[in-house]
């Protein structure tokens, strides 16, 4: 093709049409100097029609790109649809420029009104919509994208990069449009090559299994007709490439028509919301469809030699942390880009060049500070800004309609709310303050009930503070409902979590705010951190919080089966972690890790009760291993005494050990061999916390700390005492005067005989028929039973007398 | 992917010594090497034998326009490969780095074959290795009857290819003394050898290049001094990338081995090779297979090395005191001993590892009974 001819055909006989690639920097550096060259009397843009009266803030100070425009539908902000600008973007350069000139800028895709309307019924041969359409795949302006279009459709790029030769079509695009410089030839020329081949594809593949490009083409066809009218030729487009052989084709008015009838309709909305580099990346699932914006945003940016001021950039942030990276690594990695561009038969070094120079020469061939790079350098931190003059965010009106759904309307002055969690109505109050909390919305506190304890109760401190508006505001990243925007913020949170703990506190947040869709993501990266983290005591500590929030969730009736899963996995890590981690602890570490071992019984018990519904063998035998681990802790000498006390103890209270074996444990402790303050730590653990009472009861284990205390040497005497005190003070008075009497009439001279016929140590063998007897009206009472039944309740009196 | 593919079959014509028990690569591959020379007519570099394209080709394997088929001699990404030659084209030396049994010594022999025709300009690193070894030594008898003289000089392999425009190479350059490594610095960056004792220097003609090879698993042996280390691209070799790849190469080197220590056959034991490599991957990774859950990674390297030195193991416990069929319990004791480095904290992620993982694995009932024997 000649390049004089092209000109004529693009521009004599028709409107400027530039087709383009969106988010590309050499497109966009194309449009730029093809609108220079032109200087169209108006500019049309792919995009929604309702935001032609945003397009003027773009001038605005307060604007800094990337930002998005937001469509919603007015009274279902769920169904929205992104169209992402930034400042590397064709669409948003191009509306620079007629803002700067002064000429008008309009959008002329499909009106948002009907694309939303569009996102209920799937489109006829595939569709990636997720239900509620928060997630763009699907959006108007990823079309014409390599990135956006998968499977089934036609990618025209990947034909295109196909036939040139390429396996990978983003690479096919970049040598041969984004890394021309910029035009020093004809500034259409790029432009009609493109629109040529893009004809080619469309003869070849029709609307390339996306029956509605039809529509939206039409519509684009009649306000391009339209602009014609007002402005003759000078009238410039920019849309996707794929889009360009549509527009030229000379199409019926009528038939165009025809397609936009009875079109579905929703009342929608559109304004400029903040966006980042993140999410313009397609790793964060909005599917923009780059995978590099900072590098892109870099070579748009660059004046010139993009690869030396791209290398330095990224050795001036190596060297910010602290890596030794001097101007000869650059130097050195400047030439291995070019050297390996050459050799891949590149026009000039690429990502992938420059990615492989550094990590070769400034990484040590490492891919751990690379990922730093492709972190902060090739995605980029970026954060855009929209001025404040910008409509309402979705996010405020979905909070307004809730508190009218809700009935609870936001006052200055504070008040306390109480909620009773079996009313639905109040259930949703809940849930809404705990979403906002989550968002940064701190319109209620928590605080403690008054009167009840239940579950279901809940109380809260409301005060509504002008500023949380502005938190509102700012919370509209997260999303479009408050559902949405809680979520997204949940799962956020839990992957930048930094301990493990931080991730139970929001796994039992999750459930209280009832963010189902965020507990798989949190659940697996608790599960990971659970994993990693080599800190038993973390693990132990996490436990308690997950089993409860276990039980909580059975009160809301969630659906708590992956929790349940990660709960019996963390116990298992606990299980195999915990020996090791006892062995050597001083002092205080044991306290503390009796504090643990003390936690996990208990949330082991309750997490097994959970688990009896569930038919996973593996996870039924829970008590039994956690028994096993216990025992392994009572018999290993490594292990502190206070420990070993309390393995014994929690052992025997489980009746997992006889009495008989406990006496025996314990007198292998006491026995001369152990060190005193050995044995006085043993005691503690073993009988503290409540368990004076088994010393009243088993004069054995009684008589075993009677002779050991009084075979104490003198000298070691000092070193118990305080620890000793510190062990029986804890006890209640009754207990205490009980023990102080039984020690003082000495041992063998109590009430009855201990012999084993007895049944439990400590008790008579025979209850005392004449106690028990003056309970049964109190039990009658109790049970509700009439005077027919009384006679059987005496029968069975032998229990009750035990309980007295 | 990293495998070292073994030539199925000398060509007895390149080989200099028929009787050799294992020929140097230019010789193995000489008809490979001719026939890229011949078909070459890309820029090649002051003294290549190849150009850059063509010695890419020759590690990667292809088929060359006239049909010549060219083996490849390693199997992985081709980015590593590109990044090395692309970096020997610079006159930058080469790095190669890796945990043993990633092919870095393989891959810089047939660079240097490849590149200057000749991969025998070694110095092999050890903790003894003198500074001669690097520069140059002296003839004494001749020092002593004729005085000090470039007769007198017995050239280094180093010194050697500096004057003769090749690949030098140097093997486990982390063991070597750190003063010794010292030396490297000046021949790297000026590419200049100077020998006081004559006065005299040895100039470093245009195509030296030198490619060396180390560890990175054996910390703190004799770590490169940043000096030094900034005169290297570095080139990390990967583990196998798939668990197939390295079932495939476990497997295959394990029949080779067995071959020569003339152990009896042992009909089929592919399923627990592939149980060793999952464990080992898995382990390595800190991830399991499925992608679900993440793992603690013990203090022990496991490089499919190891898993080939387990496999045989299995193999000869189970042919002279099983009974002929590789199991689970044959195999228990080496995992055991290869993940097991550090006696407390490894112990600790192994029997997570069994407790979370292997236990609830379907079809693994025997492989967890048997490592629960060992390692109880």
């Amino acid at each position: 093709m000649s390049d004089d001819t092209t000109w004529g055909k693009a521009h004599a006989s028709g409107p400027l049409l530039l087709g383009v690639r969106h988010h590309g920097p050499g497109s966009a550096r194309a449009v730029r100097a093809a609108l220079e060259a032109a200087r169209p009397g108006v500019v049309l843009i792919e995009g929604p029609p309702e935001a032609d009266a945003l397009i003027p803030l773009a001038a605005d100070p307060d604007m800094r790109p990337p930002v998005a425009l937001l469509g919603h539908a007015v009274d279902e902000p769920g169904r929205s649809a992104f169209w992402p600008l930034a400042e590397f973007s064709p669409e948003w350069v191009a509306i620079r420029w007629a803002l700067e000139q002064g000429v008008p800028a309009r959008f002329i895709d499909l009106p948002a009104t009907h694309t939303l309307a569009w996102d209920t019924e799937p489109e006829a041969p595939s569709d990636e919509d997720d239900e509620d359409g928060a997630d763009d795949e699907d959006a108007p302006d990823t079309e014409g994208e390599p990135g956006a279009v998968r499977d089934l459709r036609v990618d025209p790029l990947a034909v295109l990069a196909e036939t040139a030769g390429y396996d990978d079509p983003e690479r096919w695009w970049e040598d041969v449009v984004e890394h021309r410089g910029p035009g020093r030839r004809d500034p259409f020329a790029p432009f009609a090559a493109l629109e040529e081949a893009m004809t080619a594809l469309r003869e070849r593949y029709g609307v390339g299994g996306r029956p509605r490009d039809l529509v939206r083409e039409a519509h684009m066809r009649l306000q391009v007709r339209a602009a014609r009218k007002e402005f003759g030729d000078a009238v410039a487009v920019v849309c996707g490439a794929w889009h360009v052989p549509a527009l030229r084709e000379k199409a019926a008015v009528t038939a165009d028509r025809a397609l936009l009838k009875g079109l579905p309709k929703v009342k929608a909305d559109l304004t400029w919301v903040p966006w980042t580099h993140r999410r313009l990346a397609r790793s964060s699932g909005y599917g923009a469809g780059i995978d590099s914006p900072g590098w892109y945003g870099h070579l748009f940016r660059a004046p010139d030699r993009p690869v030396e001021r791209w290398l330095t950039k990224v050795a001036g942030l190596l060297r910010e942390e602290d890596r030794i990276v001097s101007s000869a690594h650059v130097i050195e990695a400047v030439r291995l880009a070019e050297t390996l561009a050459a050799m891949r038969g590149r026009p000039l070094p690429g990502l992938s060049e420059t990615t492989d120079a550094v990590r070769a020469v400034m990484c040590d061939g490492s891919d751990v500070p690379l990922a730093l790079v492709h972190d902060r350098l090739v995605v980029g931190d970026v954060l855009g800004e929209v001025p404040e003059a910008a409509p309402a965010v979705p996010l405020q009106r979905d909070l307004a309609r809730e508190q009218r759904r809700l009935r609870i309307k936001p006052e200055a002055l504070e008040r306390e709310l109480e909620l009773d969690l079996r009313k639905e109505t109040d259930a949703g109050r809940s849930r809404l303050l705990h979403r906002l909390r989550l968002l940064g919305v701190g319109w209620g506190e928590p605080a403690v009930s008054r009167g009840s304890t239940g579950t279901f109760r809940e109380t809260w401190r409301l005060r509504w503070e002008p500023e949380l508006s502005v938190r509102v505001a700012e919370a509209g990243v997260w999303g479009t409902t408050v559902l949405a925007a809680a979520t997204a913020r949940a799962e956020a949170d839990a992957v930048g979590a930094g301990a493990l703990a931080e991730v139970t506190a929001l796994a039992e947040q999750c459930l209280l705010a009832g963010l189902p869709d965020a507990l798989p993501l949190v659940m697996r990266v608790l599960a990971d951190r659970a994993a990693l983290d080599t800190d038993v005591g973390h693990l132990a500590q996490a436990l308690p919080a997950l089993v409860r929030s276990l039980r909580y969730g059975d009160v809301r009736g969630t659906d708590t089966g992956a929790l349940a899963g990660v709960a019996a996995g963390l116990a298992e890590r606990v299980f195999v972690g915990l020996p090791p981690a006892c062995a050597a602890l001083d002092t205080d570490a044991a306290e503390e890790m009796r504090g643990h071992v003390d936690a996990v019984h208990g949330a082991v018990g309750l997490l097994a009760e959970t688990l009896i519904g569930t038919s996973d063998t593996g996870q039924r035998d829970l008590r039994g291993r956690w028994r096993s681990v216990l025992r392994t802790l009572a018999l290993r000498d490594t292990v502190p005494g206070v420990l070993r006390g309390r393995a014994v103890r929690l052992l025997l209270d489980d009746g997992e050990l006889g009495p008989e074996e406990a006496a025996r444990l314990m007198g292998l402790v006491l026995s001369p061999g152990t060190p005193p303050a050995d044995a006085a730590a043993w005691i503690e653990g073993f009988v503290g916390g409540g368990g004076g009472m088994l010393l009243v009861h088993d004069e054995r284990l009684l008589g075993l700390v009677d002779t050991w205390l009084t075979g104490v040497p003198a000298e070691a005497f000092t070193d118990v005492l305080p620890l000793l005190r510190r062990t029986f003070s804890a006890y209640e008075p009754g207990v205490r005067r009980t023990l102080g009497e039984l020690v003082r009439r000495g041992p063998g001279k109590n009430t009855g005989p201990t012999t084993p016929a007895a049944g439990l140590p400590g008790f008579a063998a025979e209850p005392d028929t004449g106690r028990a007897d003056a309970v049964l009206p109190v039990v009658r009472l109790l049970l509700g039973l009439d005077e027919v039944r009384e006679h059987e309740a005496t029968h069975d009196n032998s229990l009750t007398g035990v309980g007295a | 992917m990293t495998v070292s593919v073994e030539p199925t079959s000398v060509e007895a014509s390149g080989s200099k010594d028929p009787q050799a028990l294992r020929p140097h690569a230019e010789h193995a591959f000489a008809a490979e090497l001719t026939a890229l020379a011949a078909q070459d007519d890309r820029p090649r570099p002051a003294r290549w034998k190849l150009s850059p394209w063509a010695v890419a080709t020759y590690l990667l394997g292809g088929t060359l326009p006239d049909g010549t088929v060219i083996t490849p001699k390693y199997v992985g990404p081709r980015r590593i490969v590109e990044v090395a030659v692309t970096t020997l084209a610079t006159d930058r030396a080469l790095l190669l780095l890796g945990v043993p049994g990633t092919a870095k010594t393989w891959v810089s022999e047939h660079l240097a074959a490849a590149v200057s025709g000749d991969s025998t300009l070694l110095v092999q690193g050890t903790a003894g290795t003198p500074e001669e070894a690097i520069r140059y030594g002296w003839n004494y008898a001749q020092l002593l009857t004729h005085g000090p003289s470039r007769d007198a000089l017995v050239p280094s392999p180093v010194m050697r290819a500096m004057s003769e425009g090749m690949t030098a190479r140097v093997e486990e350059l982390t063991r070597i003394p750190a003063d010794v490594q010292d030396t490297l610095i000046t021949i790297l960056s000026e590419k200049t050898l100077p020998i006081p004792e004559l006065g005299q220097e040895v100039q470093a003609v245009r195509g030296f290049n030198l490619i060396a090879t180390a560890n990175d698993r054996d910390r703190g042996v004799n770590d490169l001094s940043s000096a030094l280390r900034r005169r290297f691209n570095t080139v990390v070799l990967p583990l196998p990338e798939s668990a197939d790849a390295e079932v495939d190469i476990v497997s295959r080197r394990v029949e080779q081995i067995g071959r020569s220590l003339d152990l009896p056959a042992v009909p089929d034991g592919v399923e627990e090779i592939h149980r060793v490599v999952t464990v080992f991957r898995e382990l390595r990774d800190g991830i399991t297979a499925d992608g679900r859950t993440k793992l603690k990674s013990p203090s022990g390297t496991l490089s499919t090395a190891e898993a080939i030195s387990v496999v045989t193991n299995g193999l000869a416990l189970a042919a002279h005191f099983g009974d002929g069929v590789l199991r689970p319990g044959d195999v228990a004791a080496g995992i055991l001993g290869a993940v097991v480095r550090d006696p407390a904290a490894d112990r600790v992620i192994w029997q997570e590892y069994l407790e979370t993982v292997v236990r609830e694995r379907d079809g693994w009932k025997d492989f967890y009974r048997a490592c629960r024997e060992v390692s109880v």
